[in-house]
């Protein structure tokens, strides 16, 4: 189990690259930022501690729970430019779904329950933070 | 007892400052809240909707009528938006 919480871009070839040796199974996801509305960045805070604390406890659960061989969770805070990676999960399992659907929940969970706030820049500055959305709150309820 | 307490995003745009240390004797998370908010202006502004703040009690999530025990931080922020 890999958790990383940076602010420095990542290289998802290279953090990938033999991961889940030995599974039937390997699913990642990467989460970038998108350019709506003229958005040139996204100004990510987390909280020190906590964070890297909530991360390891929650792909540890999904490990258990869905019975990973491996997992690996980057998230980046800090600005990030429109087009960057923010984060990438990682799930390694015997069979896809099982690999699938630990991928999805860890998403479901960093959506709206991981110490990170966001902020949209614009071509003028800063712009307001993100609102947390209901939909997120309610995909959790999945699990 | 004397606690840290944190505030993230808008939180701390608010209230002016990332972190203060107070000394407190609160039982729960709503009574150092009440007591937060008779500090200053800028305090009951940024706690006035209880509803758009989450709270954490030494780096665990938790709610309002969490006892504080004996910790040493809490933490206020916004809904969390990460992913």
């Amino acid at each position: 189990m890999r958790v990383l919480v940076q602010p420095e871009p990542f290289d998802a070839a290279a953090l990938t690259q033999g991961f889940g040796a030995g599974a039937g199974a390997v699913v990642t996801f990467t989460g970038l930022v998108r350019g709506d509305d003229g958005l040139t960045a996204l100004e990510i805070e987390h909280y020190p501690g906590m964070t890297e604390r909530a991360l390891s406890e929650h792909a540890q659960a999904a490990a258990e729970r869905f019975g990973l061989s491996d997992v690996l969770v980057v998230h980046r805070h800090g600005r990030i430019a429109v087009g960057e990676p923010i984060m990438i999960v990682a799930t390694a399992a015997r069979h896809r779904r099982a690999a699938f659907d630990a991928a999805d929940f860890l998403m479901d969970w960093l959506k709206s329950r991981a110490p990170f706030w966001k902020r949209e820049i614009g071509a003028q500055g800063p712009r307001g933070w993100v609102a947390a959305k209901d939909e997120d709150e309610a995909a959790l309820n999945r699990w | 007892m004397t606690l840290d307490i944190l505030y993230f995003a808008w939180l701390r745009e608010r209230i002016g400052a990332p972190r203060e240390r107070v000394e407190t004797s609160a039982a729960t998370v709503r009574e150092l809240v009440a007591e937060l908010v008779a500090r200053t202006d800028r305090h009951a502004a940024a706690l006035s909707d209880l509803g758009a703040v989450r709270v954490a009690v030494d780096q665990a999530l938790t709610d309002l009528d969490a006892p504080l025990g004996n910790a040493r931080e809490v933490a206020f922020f916004p809904p969390m938006t990460g992913g």
